[in-house]
């Protein structure tokens, strides 16, 4: 938050007088600017093909920034936040983030899905040495002081996913997915791990983003000998991917497929009998048990409609407002770069268990865990790790690099 | 490629070209026929699948454990509200911007996004699901490797019934001899004494109401979502425009030779190469025939 001279002064005698104990005012001038509430920014797609995903996410950020309201705030100040619309467009991303740092002089965002937005956001806030919490699992290779990614790096979803699956259904691969950036570097590490560690790769096919036919790939998935199916495809063509699956007559019995991109959202729209059977792997399900996750699910529902499933992506986002709050106020202020500062120290009880942001390169460390799609269109756990994985953005598979901003950021391994 | 997989695929590229016709049906008749770019038309492929989830949620309502029975009332249903869907944005929208295509394509274009945003707020954001009736489930196997799915020869069944429907509506009955009279010949078909405002709004009706039920159709194995049509409304355009505009038989040629050849090269190659030969052949095909496979002679689109 960058401050000027009239806000500050404005904002240190309008809340070093009310607010804020005054033992705080020397400390921490920049956390004083702008009266009784912070600003944040919210930044989904509301509209577009990504609204899909993004607006339960928005929903959940938006829960735990009410309920930390109504909990008192953080230091006494009240969470406003702006919600804009990326509109699943990359370039409006970066304009609307630009808007919310510069113009709404937010303290910090919340926001994008795809990589591709988080992408075109990177600059703006690096620019402007703002902070984004981004809640999706993604493809790594990337170092950011200026972002901290809790979603699931690739040895916290999809190399864990592997070695279960190598162990348990078998070594002959078929990998299929979207046609962008994150499904092409999952399958390039897929097929280093694979290499590794003895399995075989016998197919791999991509589809464009929105793609509704699948018959062809279904027909090289059967005349391939296939043990199992690991999935990357996005989005709505999820759908018809499954529902050809099944009506070609492939089961999970004979080849289970083993998705990273499909949560309890996406089963819904799928129907949860074309995808029964056949696995996904988050860090975070339903119906993960956790002291705090019934009272989350409760909440959720009570709040955006009873049908409403909670997932992954959706925890992820509710649980980043918390580790926010928690930062800002081990540092006793709003400035993002003190909050980033600390942002390694505070742990928080998420819906998921504990977690906590490894200051060393900004990701998280959470347990990997494998589940089984039920009748009902949840999640059945099947394999967990033994507690929660150190994240790992630059995976050993395809990369020598490695991000630690204990020795400056992108080194080598 | 060995036999199985030959049969498989000449089969996927049938069954790819019976859903293209399905969804190029509508589209050959509003904009084939009455010349008008309806960017709204993948929202009305959209409207059908939402029947049919409406008819499931009904089913499920009332008559629990018969859920089946649904699809059989959606896909005449879906036919129907779509049909009047596309008769009110008639009288309302297209029918003050006959002759300003441009415009067409403007308000039509926001129209869409209106109905997108429209299903969004009553649907909500997320995909619901359609399930399969269960006599649909599973397929034919043709020895180890190679299975027909029902779902896939009910579509194509489908798309042959709605052929066999437009051209004996057009061709066989006096509504649709008035279309093509007015079509052909506007001032001349009004002087006859012909309703031409009338007949307007029933073409765009009636190929509205076929887009909902393409949109029935594919939600067998499909996705039924907010933004649905727009994953097929490109596809759709191209089969008509392929296929010569203003021909019925046009759009069957056009359908089949896109979902033959795509289904072949993809075989060899992948999706998205596909795509782009696709394209590519169809972007060269046009530069030498602009007029599509079957040109229309006449008037048509003067």
């Amino acid at each position: 938050m960058k401050v000027n001279r009239r806000g500050f002064i404005k904002g240190a005698l309008a809340t070093g007088a009310t607010v804020l104990g005054p033992t705080l005012v020397g400390r921490t001038p920049e956390a004083l600017a702008g009266g009784t509430t912070v600003k944040v920014g919210i930044l989904h797609s509301l509209s577009g093909t990504m609204a899909i995903s993004e607006i339960p996410v928005k929903n959940a950020e938006l829960m735990a920034i009410e309920e930390i309201n109504a909990a008192g705030g953080v230091m006494g100040r009240r969470i406003e936040p702006v919600v804009v619309d990326g509109a699943s467009d990359w370039p409006t991303f970066a304009q609307k983030a630009r808007e919310l740092i510069s113009r709404d002089r937010v303290a910090t965002v919340f926001g994008c899905w795809t990589s591709a937005s988080r992408k075109a956001v990177k600059p703006v806030f690096e620019q402007y040495n703002n902070l984004l919490w981004y809640p999706v699992q993604y493809e790594g290779n990337e170092c950011s002081q200026n972002i901290i990614y809790t979603g699931a790096c690739p040895n916290q979803q999809i190399e864990p996913a592997v070695t279960w699956l190598l162990k348990n259904k078998g070594k002959k691969f078929f990998l299929v997915g979207s046609d962008y950036v994150f499904p092409r570097t999952a399958n390039a590490i897929i097929k280093g791990q694979l290499k590794a560690m003895g399995g075989t790769l016998v197919g791999e096919e991509y589809a464009p983003l929105g793609h509704m036919e699948f018959a062809t790939i279904v027909n090289k998935i059967r005349q391939s000998g296939a043990d199992v199916v690991f999935s990357t495809i996005n989005g709505d063509s999820n759908v018809a991917f499954y529902k050809q699956y099944a009506s070609a007559g492939l089961t999970p019995e004979k080849v289970p497929i083993l998705a990273v991109s499909v949560a309890e959202v996406e089963v819904q729209g799928i129907g949860p009998q074309y995808c029964k059977g056949h696995y996904a792997s988050w860090n975070y399900f339903e119906t993960t048990e956790t002291p705090t996750n019934p009272k989350f699910v409760a909440e959720f529902k009570k709040r955006y409609g009873h049908a409403q499933v909670t997932d992954d992506p959706i925890e992820h986002g509710y649980l980043n407002v918390y580790l926010w709050k928690l930062a800002a106020e081990k540092a006793r202020s709003f400035q993002p770069m003190k909050v980033r500062a600390v942002v390694g120290t505070v742990g928080f009880d998420a819906p998921q268990g504990k977690v906590h942001v490894d200051p060393a390169n900004q990701n998280l460390y959470q347990v990997a865990r494998v589940g089984e799609i039920t009748d009902s269109g949840m999640f059945r756990e099947v394999w967990k790790s033994d507690g929660p994985v150190k994240p790992q953005p630059y995976s050993p598979y395809i990369s020598n690099m490695m991000c630690d901003w204990a020795r400056g950021g992108l080194v080598k391994r | 490629m060995d036999a199985a997989a030959a049969v498989s695929q000449l089969f996927t590229g049938l069954s790819m070209a019976s859903i293209l016709l399905m969804m190029a049906l509508g589209l050959a008749v509003i904009f084939g026929l009455m010349g008008v770019i309806n960017m709204a038309h993948g929202e009305l492929m959209t409207m059908g699948a939402y029947v049919a989830y409406l008819c499931q949620l009904l089913f499920a309502h009332f008559v629990p454990g018969q859920t089946g029975w649904s699809y059989l009332l959606a896909l005449p249903l879906s036919f129907v509200v779509s049909g009047l869907l596309g008769w009110a944005i008639e009288v309302a929208l297209v029918r003050h911007l006959y002759g300003r295509p441009l415009e067409t394509l403007l308000a039509t274009w926001g129209l869409s996004l209106i109905l997108q945003q429209s299903f969004r707020t009553i649907f909500g954001s997320n995909n619901v699901f359609v399930s399969t009736p269960e006599i649909l489930t599973g397929g034919v196997a043709l020895g180890a490797s190679v299975q027909l799915p029902y779902v896939r020869l009910f579509i194509l069944g489908l798309a042959a019934l709605s052929l066999g429907g437009v051209f004996l509506f057009l061709y066989r009955t006096r509504n649709g001899l008035m279309i093509r009279s007015v079509m052909q010949n506007r001032p001349m078909a009004a002087s006859c004494g012909i309703n031409t405002r009338r007949i307007d709004a029933l073409t765009f009706a009636f190929g509205s109401g076929l887009a909902g039920l393409a949109g029935c159709a594919l939600s067998l194995i499909g996705s039924v979502g907010p933004t649905t049509g727009q994953n097929y409304i490109v596809d759709s355009f191209m089969v008509v425009v392929l296929g010569g505009v203003g021909q019925l038989l046009g759009t069957v040629v056009g359908a089949l030779t896109i979902g033959e050849a795509h289904a072949l090269i993809e075989y060899f190659t992948s999706s998205s190469a596909a795509k782009v030969a696709v394209f590519t052949m169809i972007i060269l095909f046009l530069q030498a025939r602009p007029a599509g496979l079957f040109p229309s002679v006449g008037r048509v689109l003067d």
